[in-house]
């Protein structure tokens, strides 16, 4: 919608499930870390923390989807890799290590508590992303 | 009173999520029924957060705290028709795949507010 003309435009299609689902995650991922962080933080600092950042994660590649064009593009592609090896590390270290985390983060068991939206998320914005730098480059130029 | 209202929302949302799903699959957008589709859903949803509150406001309380119940409440209300305005800047299958993941994230959402305020 911010697009200006030849911009990629990241919301069209695909993209408009995937900015909506990132927009959802925001929302819960930010909205739940101001509540533990704001009421609770001592009893699982390391996990709301945690949340903390995958919240920020997720605002960010929300507002580079919207925001569409080249540079926001690649910024996305970077956060979507970041966000998977997030939700890797963080998913693995709950398992191994589950004494840590007295409290459940958003990436804890790989997203298991949003029905695995974490982990699929990532891997299609990924998808989504590169797949749009291929249709520029063909110069369909619409 | 809630917990009827959580099983109908619930219902409606699932009814939602399979009929745009299905104009997903048949490679339409969303059209003026499904509007009217999720403006009975949103509906539902008002009114469960307007049952909600009253049942706050006589003295009863949600097991997981007042916050958190409200704002799920609130954010159950916005879910459907957030993803019915993207749906009508999208106007291809896409747009009705977006309603259609609107209204899971509303039964979701249902799931929750059940826990959020039954003891147990």
């Amino acid at each position: 919608m911010t697009a200006t003309e030849g911009t990629t435009r990241l919301v069209e299609g695909p993209g408009m499930l995937l900015v909506w689902l990132y927009g959802v995650m925001s929302v819960g991922a930010v909205s739940r870390s101001i509540y533990q962080i704001a009421t609770e933080f001592d009893r699982a600092p390391l996990a709301y923390a945690l949340s903390a950042v995958a919240a920020v994660v997720y605002a960010f590649i929300t507002y580079t989807l919207v925001r569409g064009g080249e540079t926001a593009r690649r910024a996305a592609l970077v956060c979507c890799a970041a966000e998977l090896v997030g939700v890797l590390t963080v998913g693995t270290w709950t398992l191994v290590d589950p004494s840590a985390f007295p409290d459940a983060t958003v990436w804890s068991d790989y997203g298991y508590g949003y029905i695995f939206i974490p982990v699929l998320l990532p891997v299609t914005g990924i998808w989504w992303l590169r797949r749009s730098r291929a249709s520029v480059k063909v110069g369909s130029g619409k | 009173m809630l917990d009827a209202l959580t099983v109908a929302v619930s219902v409606a949302a699932l009814a939602l999520a399979a009929w745009c799903g299905f104009a997903f699959f048949r490679d339409q957008p969303t059209k003026d029924w499904h509007f009217i589709g999720m403006a009975v859903v949103t509906l539902l949803a008002l009114v469960q957060v307007v049952v909600g509150i009253v049942q706050l406001s006589r003295g009863e309380k949600a097991e997981e705290g007042t916050t958190i119940f409200v704002a799920y409440l609130l954010g159950a209300l916005c879910a459907v028709p957030a993803a019915g305005f993207m749906s009508l800047a999208e106007r291809s299958r896409w747009g009705s795949a977006t309603v259609a993941a609107g209204a899971i994230v509303l039964a979701v959402l249902e799931v929750r507010l059940h826990d959020i305020w039954t003891v147990g």
